[in-house]
């Protein structure tokens, strides 16, 4: 963990120098409990930070106690969502957006890939049948000179 | 007028994908206040939903509960109203005017019988045969009975619709009442506070629409999920009442440090709302949080109950007798009433076609 003593975080009105606010640590312990589960080869978790009551500074602690790990990956569908592995490998924060930027939900996802990387087993005999039927075509890298669907 | 397409099926026309219905699913999940492991279920729930008919008459009300909801954005309003449920009748927010608007308002009901969403915010005025409030003529408790009667479930949004807000409150000059006073052989779902948090206004449609029934209700007829718990145990300064730190001013020290208001007359301890959680405007604060008590505002009759800066513990006195007098009224008037339409309101629950979570769980 690089530099992140260096960073002084002042909440005031708390008194001391507590190095947690209210409810970052309840969440640390909560993220701490499903690695345990993911682990042990058991099943992942998601949690859904709007339904905890964090106070100012709260959220803000939390997600710079995780930090950034190696992969970033947008989800452009209905406005954009950010999926980045936090610096604790299996610990994955993901972000909707709405398409005007606003902030429809926080999950903390606990799992070996986020459910929203994987490609839907639909979607890939989509795939298939569509490049199949590129592929047919006279000219399956321009098929814009054609009229083909 | 709803259309046969399901929500599944009209998503994928406007192209988006099924991550992109993945992820709708897992934000209106959040904002329906369900746990991220029901998201595969909504996401089913939702594929095979139908668009209702909703109509939405304003009574005495100052129109905050529609800009509330006009400021929710999960979903976005506009998909919300264009996509999701068709919204046939609202005043602030429709085109048409005058007599078509009331055409429009008659032929959805017509074409919906039995089926449409009744929604209503502002109370009844009933004092003077309802003259207090008028739309084309029509008095709000003439149209509320007349729209009432074809609807499948009633949402009452905002605390003047579900207990009478505001007008409600002492000497109330024009009789107004709340929907579920007026209304008792129809499901009727109480969406208060003053007003409403955007989101919850859109979470309870968003529940309607994914599973055809309202959500579980507490005694006040709220939904659990968002009015389940009080302001007080979920607020974040908390702590600071344990340890009996308390602002005594607005501008002391204790203010300053952001420590319990519950000697500035905070509410939170007998309100229930989802503030602490859900917060106001996109999740940046609450009263709490930016220095003022709550006031209680999604409770009944909580403009008579006692001062906003009177601590809880101050007894009220004249208020505590109001409150008491018409608890006990209510008691007897609503045993006699419940009985009499208990079976009623049961045909017209079993009549409406529903996907339980049970079903969904079974699955």
């Amino acid at each position: 963990m690089s530099g992140l003593e260096s960073i002084k975080v002042k909440v005031e009105g708390l008194g001391g120098s507590a190095a947690f606010a209210h409810n970052a640590l309840p969440v640390l312990h909560e993220i701490r409990h499903a690695l345990a589960e993911l682990a042990g080869g058991g099943e992942p978790t998601v949690i859904d930070l709007s339904a905890i009551p964090f106070g100012p500074g709260d959220r803000e602690q939390l997600f710079q106690v995780l930090g950034e790990g190696e992969i970033k990956a947008t989800l452009s569908a209905m406005g954009e969502s950010l999926i980045r592995e936090t610096a604790y490998p299996g610990v994955w924060l993901v972000t909707h957006l709405s398409p005007q930027g606003e902030e429809l939900a926080t999950h903390i996802e606990v799992a070996r890939l986020p459910a929203l990387l994987i490609t839907p087993e639909l979607d890939v005999e989509d795939a298939l049948a569509a490049l199949s039927a590129r592929l047919q075509a006279d000219d399956p890298l321009h098929p814009e000179s054609e009229t083909n669907t | 007028m709803t259309d046969e397409l399901t929500l599944g099926e009209r998503l994928r026309q406007r192209g988006v994908s099924r991550r992109g219905f993945l992820k709708f699913c897992a934000a209106t999940a959040s904002m329906m206040a369900l746990p991220p492991s029901m998201v595969p279920a909504i996401a089913a729930a939702l594929e095979k939903a139908r668009r209702p008919s909703v109509i939405w008459l304003s009574f005495q009300e100052c129109t905050g509960c529609t800009e509330s909801l006009t400021r929710s954005h999960a979903p976005t309003i506009e998909s919300l109203i264009f996509d999701h449920i068709s919204l046939d009748y609202h005043h602030t927010l429709q085109a048409a005017a005058g007599d078509a608007a009331e055409h429009a308002r008659e032929a959805a009901m017509q074409e919906n019988w039995g089926k449409y969403l009744l929604v209503v915010d502002g109370s009844i005025p009933t004092a003077e045969n309802g003259n207090y409030s008028t739309i084309a003529g029509i008095s709000n408790l003439d149209m509320l009975k007349e729209v009432a009667e074809g609807a499948a479930a009633i949402v009452a949004v905002g605390t003047c619709a579900a207990y009478g807000g505001l007008p409600h409150a002492k000497p109330n000059p024009t009789g107004a009442q709340s929907v579920s006073e007026l209304i008792s052989d129809k499901p009727i779902i109480n969406v208060p506070g003053c007003p409403p948090i955007p989101v919850v206004i859109s979470g309870v449609l968003a529940h309607y629409l994914t599973f055809g029934v309202l959500p579980e209700l507490d005694a006040l007829g709220r939904p659990m999920a968002f009015f389940g718990q009080n302001i007080h145990d979920r607020c974040y300064r908390r702590p600071f009442y344990e340890r009996g730190e308390f602002a005594e001013t607005f501008d002391d020290e204790g203010a300053k440090k952001g420590w319990c208001l519950f000697k500035l007359g905070c509410k939170g301890p007998t309100t229930y709302n989802a503030c602490a959680t859900a917060k106001w405007n996109e999740g940046t604060s609450f009263p709490i949080e930016s220095g003022h008590g709550c006031i209680g505002c999604s409770e009944p009759n909580f403009w008579d109950a006692g001062g906003f800066y009177q601590a809880l513990s101050v007894p009220t006195g004249d208020a505590g007798k109001t409150l008491l007098g018409a608890a006990a009224v209510g008691v007897a008037a609503g045993a006699a009433v419940g009985l009499l339409n208990k079976r009623n309101k049961a045909k017209a629950v079993e009549a409406h076609e529903k996907v339980t979570v049970d079903d969904l769980n079974r699955e």
